[in-house]
């Protein structure tokens, strides 16, 4: 209980941190052992997970370090959502470990599980907005629910929704939405309370590539404005490197490419992992996945183009 | 040998039935115990329950009226015939009373909310699950027991007994209007009887039943709309699940309750 106001409190600093000074917030956060230096943000051991019928997961092991970008790539129903669902505690594995900011979520009790993705950020595939609630009320969702002053809910919806450029539709409601505008709520959601931590489950699924795109730059945003370490599952090549190779650039406001004008050295890493048949095929840079002699890789990106 | 270890036995058949039935069952009494759990513990979600009582008590009062009016009245038909060969016709108002706080009233208010609410809950909730709601819920750090399942519980369970009583008070006008009209009964001789009729054991029946009725009705429609699987067809099954189970459920225990408080009140 006392845990949970000292994390309220702290929240409230993080979020009143100006836009750029999101180092001092991943210390605070530090500070409170949700993030220890050097150590892993997400950690599977040998997670295992099956059904009706037959094994979805054979044994993933896999580390996501803080600041990183993790991006899951697979055909459908590789286990991408699995991984998630699993990384989020909303599912438990049949066999392994999986530790998240230092917490075994396979062995947590839902009752702690609850107070614990309250620190996370999940972006479902199709948004999942409560539909019979405005997206004002379904960004202001967990403000509400952790009682945070009406005013600063407010202020902080507000700011989210300005965030995903969606201000102007705060007394709508999902059904009145498009496909993209849901997705961009669903990621004002999640962000509201600067997690240091978000799941993407396949946020570009199903929309056009210009509305994919605008999706992928407001992750871009979250990445390299808030500093948020990610997993993100997606069956476009496309995403992936978009986050490998882009960065929003803090000083000018836009998005620039890595390595041409405006490239940075300390740009955040990204890194691929594809699934095949429940188990992990290839893990490592996006440029080693493009110039991979693999078979199955190459012509898993020809079929994504 | 392996097509006959392969080829499923009617013993085995009939075992692995049994045990989903008994999984099932388990399954169910669980979320029972964890609902009522977090009816009493903080936090509590008032404002969704109230939204819940609107939507069940008010809700439910049209179709609970006209319903109770009717019935009231078709048991003044049905029973003065039989009354009027034994020239007791004083003694409708003693008949329409006990049947209607003993039986009817609680048992034919069950059945109603139970088609109207319990398939209500299921396919909200049902609709919830397939679209993730409920797992983003859980995501964002809400229990969605304590957010969604105990609200209409708490709302069904102090909203039965009300609509009871509505119905049973407008079974009584409906009797009432029956027998002036077939029988020439005044209103002092058929409220009287009414009324002195009743002995507290019989208020005790009509007010115990749609407790339990409640129950009953909220938690199976809850169970059917948060365990549905296979998409928006499964929200249909789950609905038309919800309305079958709850209704045979309240006339099951219904028998076994009724025999019970006349057990302990001696009537």
């Amino acid at each position: 209980m006392r845990e949970n106001r000292a994390l309220r409190i702290l929240r409230v600093c993080i979020y009143n941190l100006p836009h750029g000074a999101s180092s001092p917030a991943l210390e605070a956060v530090r500070v409170m052992n949700l993030i220890v230096p050097g150590e892993p943000l997400i950690v599977f051991k040998d997670v295992r997970i099956g059904f009706e019928e037959g094994d979805v997961l054979r044994g993933i092991s896999f580390e996501v370090d803080p600041g990183e970008t993790k991006v899951l790539l697979g055909e459908t129903g590789s286990g991408k959502t699995l991984i998630m669902k699993l990384a989020a505690g909303l599912l438990r594995p049949d066999a392994g470990h999986i530790l998240v900011m230092g917490h075994d979520v396979s062995e947590m009790p839902e009752k702690e599980l609850l107070d614990f993705r309250r620190r996370i950020g999940f972006v479902f595939q199709e948004g999942a907005l409560f539909d019979s609630m405005t997206v004002e009320a379904n960004v202001a969702f967990r403000l509400q629910e952790e009682h945070v002053a009406e005013e600063e809910i407010d202020t902080r919806v507000r700011e989210a929704l300005r965030f995903v450029e969606l201000e102007g539709a705060l007394e709508k409601f999902p059904a009145e939405l498009s496909g993209g505008m849901r997705r961009r709520v669903s990621i004002a959601r999640a962000l509201v309370d600067r997690p240091p931590l978000v799941f993407y489950d396949s946020p570009t699924a199903g929309l056009d590539p210009v509305t994919s795109q605008t999706i992928i730059t407001l992750i871009l945003r979250g990445r390299d404005l808030q500093e948020v370490t990610s997993l993100l599952a997606t069956h476009r090549v496309q995403d992936a490197f978009g986050l490998a190779n882009f960065r929003f650039d803090k000083l000018t406001g836009h998005v620039t490419r890595l390595g041409g004008n405006g490239a940075r050295p300390d740009a955040p890493p990204t890194n691929v992992m594809v699934l095949r048949n429940g188990e992990i095929y290839f893990e490592g840079a996006a440029e080693e996945l493009l110039h991979s002699s693999d078979q199955y890789l190459k012509q898993f990106l020809l079929s994504a183009e | 040998m392996l097509e006959a270890s392969e080829t499923p036995t009617l013993p085995s058949v009939l075992g692995d039935a049994l045990k989903r039935q008994i999984f099932a069952l388990q399954d169910y009494t669980l979320l029972v115990l964890q609902s009522l759990k977090t009816a009493i513990t903080p936090p509590f979600y008032w404002a969704d329950t109230l939204e819940q009582m609107d939507l069940i008590g008010v809700g439910s009062l049209p179709i609970v009226v006209i319903t109770s009016f009717f019935i009231g009245g078709v048991m003044v038909l049905q029973t003065a015939a039989q009354f009027e060969r034994f020239g007791e016709t004083a003694l409708t108002g003693d008949a329409v009373s006990l049947a209607l706080v003993r039986e009817l009233g609680p048992a034919i208010t069950a059945l109603l909310v139970s088609g109207r609410n319990a398939s209500g809950i299921a396919s909200e909730l049902g609709s919830m699950v397939v679209t993730e709601q409920v797992d983003a819920m859980r995501a964002l750090g809400t229990d969605p027991i304590r957010k969604l399942m105990t609200p209409r519980v708490i709302a069904m369970l102090t909203m039965l007994p009300l609509l009871v009583a509505v119905f049973d008070f407008v079974g009584l006008i409906g009797g009432f209007v029956v027998s002036y009209f077939t029988l020439r009964l005044g209103a002092i001789q058929f409220w009287t009887r009414a009324i002195h009729a009743l002995e507290l054991g019989d208020l005790v029946q009509g007010g115990t039943k749609p407790i339990i009725f409640g129950l009953i009705i909220a938690t199976v429609g809850c169970y059917q709309g948060l365990r549905v699987k296979g998409g928006t067809q499964g929200v249909g099954r789950a609905t038309t699940t919800a309305v079958v189970v709850s209704s045979v459920f309240v006339l099951v225990v219904d028998f076994f309750l009724a025999r019970v408080l006349i057990f302990l009140f001696h009537k």
